[in-house]
């Protein structure tokens, strides 16, 4: 295992040593417990949106924190939830007095912290609701989780969620336009390798030389089938076609495109992907109205993408286009 | 004891159930190599003894005070599901008994409903599922039986009754949490948390009847 770091242990807290140091303008970050808040919270009057999880997947959840998207974020060890007193505490430092969203990944883990971490804010009389994002459309029942596992469709929904507080939706509205892109969002991903998770030091799976996982999460957790390497043109479409039908995306729909990668792909090959993705939704009639490339929501150094669709109607389309200003995300301002 | 239990008796009774994490901790994490991850003894002990040394630093706590402080440091400690599970727990045992200085046999037995209620709440678990839930059960139930005697006898009953619950658990397929993932595999095996509940509640028991 060859990784740039000193002890695997500290691998979390050093990353964010050097966070703080260098989005000092946008975020503070405190230790023990960990979290990450806007410079500026809380901000009076506003809701305030937090999401966290495992480490390892950056820039989520702490690279979109900042004016127009998350107030607050929770990272945890390396793939794993992070604990309810920090939820907590950062919901705590988050909270501006008009309620508090936890975004949650659809993961045992996460929704077990998260839900304990609500119970816990409650009594101290911050109004907290939560929506769980469940987009991975690979598998119904994957082997680590309960039901359809959050992933790339997160990145949309902090976006969108978070424009939507900023322009001073109630919890309630907030919360209702955050289910309305859950309820439009679809995602699938493929592994080209395993990663290595710095505390254990082993790939997380094996594959051969010539062979992809479809369908992986964001953690390498299996997913639908295990087939040969193939061209760009025919992966792609294997990719998106379960996510076109899930939905379903329709004739005449308009969508952001969002492609991926996992953390060891190259944007040259991510955007042979999305010209590939694009061109195929353009033939069924589905106009990418909005598009997304890069590495947003990743597994530590995976070779490999993912595909998220979300329908887009005009408001979501206006929140997705508002100015946000984050680590990872900025336009607008 | 046969009345009710003040904040120090609580404060003892948690001192003896870390004492009994300790010394089961190997057998807890041998039961879940066999059908989880291998870590609930470590984070269990890991959890208790947070919570020991911080009963050290403040003497003077009620009975809920304690309790809350338990289910506070082992959400912050334990980790994994048992983090927020057993956190719960204590912390609707701890929301139940309010501020009150003394708990007699009613509000140990409601107390432990509470934490029943909290663990089913999170984790959705229904008996026969292979998790805390097979143990807390009958336990609760037990509890609810022996009403009307001393705060021992309700914890003993409790305490047989989740000890008698866990070999239940051995031919169960799991269906809820990380020994779910092994399917028919995890049947064989007794489940962890059934154990280290049953371990915390003769611990309880233990420390009442001294």
């Amino acid at each position: 295992m060859k990784k740039i770091i000193n002890d695997p242990g500290n691998v979390v807290s050093e990353a964010l040593i050097g966070f703080a140091a260098a989005h000092r303008d946008l975020v503070r970050v405190n230790f023990g417990p960990d979290y990450i808040v806007r410079a500026d919270a809380p901000v009076s009057g506003k809701v305030a949106v937090v999401s966290g999880g495992g480490s390892g997947h950056e820039p989520l959840h702490g690279g979109f924190v900042g004016a127009g998207m998350l107030d607050a974020a929770v990272p945890g060890p390396v793939f794993t939830s992070p604990t309810p007193d920090a939820v907590l505490a950062a919901t705590q430092a988050a909270d501006g007095g008009s309620g508090v969203l936890h975004i949650v990944k659809n993961y045992t883990g996460d929704v077990l912290n998260f839900e304990t971490a609500a119970e816990l804010a409650d009594a101290e009389g911050i109004n907290v609701s939560a929506v769980v994002i469940n987009d991975d459309v690979a598998v119904e029942d994957s082997t680590y989780t309960a039901g359809r596992r959050g992933v790339g469709g997160t990145v949309p929904l902090e976006k969108i969620t978070g424009a939507a507080a900023a322009r001073g939706d109630d919890l309630a509205a907030v919360t209702a336009i955050a289910q309305r892109v859950i309820g439009s969002v679809r995602s699938m991903g493929v592994a080209l390798t395993p990663c290595i998770v710095p505390h254990s030091g082993e790939p997380s799976f094996v594959l051969s030389d010539d062979e992809i996982e479809m369908g992986i999460g964001i953690h390498g957790e299996p997913g639908r089938h295990r087939i040969p390497m193939e061209p760009a043109d025919t992966l792609v479409a294997d990719l998106l076609a379960p996510v076109v039908e899930d939905l379903p995306f329709e004739r005449g729909d308009r969508a952001l495109l969002m492609v991926n990668g996992m953390g060891g792909t190259p944007l040259l090959e991510l955007y042979l992907a999305f010209g590939i993705a694009a061109g195929l939704l353009e033939k069924q009639g589905i106009e990418v109205s909005r598009s997304l490339v890069g590495n947003y929501i990743t597994s530590l150094e995976m070779q490999g993408m993912s595909v998220t669709l979300l329908r887009l109607d005009d408001e979501l389309t206006q929140l997705w286009d508002a100015p946000v200003h984050t680590a990872a995300l900025r336009w607008g301002m | 004891m046969t009345g009710g239990c003040d904040g120090p008796s609580v404060a003892a009774a948690i001192r003896a159930v870390a004492a009994a994490i300790a010394e089961q901790h190997v057998e807890l994490t041998r039961l879940d190599r066999e059908i989880g991850d291998g870590d609930h003894g470590e984070n269990m002990n890991r959890g208790f003894k947070a919570v020991v040394a911080k009963l050290d630093a403040d003497p003077g706590m009620t009975p809920g005070a304690i309790l809350k402080l338990v289910a506070m440091t082992l959400m912050s400690t334990v980790g994994g599901a048992s983090g927020p599970l057993y956190g719960t727990a204590f912390l609707r045992a701890a929301t139940t008994v309010g501020d009150a200085g003394q708990l007699d046999a009613g509000a140990v037995g409601a107390a432990l409903a509470a934490a029943l209620g909290g663990v089913q709440a999170r984790g959705k678990a229904v008996p026969g599922d292979k998790t805390i839930v097979d143990a807390l059960v009958p336990a609760v139930e037990a509890a609810e039986s022996a009403r009307g005697n001393s705060v021992a006898e309700v914890l003993q009953a409790a305490a047989a009754a989740a000890q008698d619950a866990v070999a239940t658990t051995i031919p169960l397929v799991a269906r809820k949490g990380r020994a779910s993932y092994l399917g028919e595999r995890s049947a064989g095996h007794a489940d962890p948390g059934a154990t280290s509940t049953a371990v915390i509640l003769r611990a309880l028991a233990e420390a009442a009847k001294a």
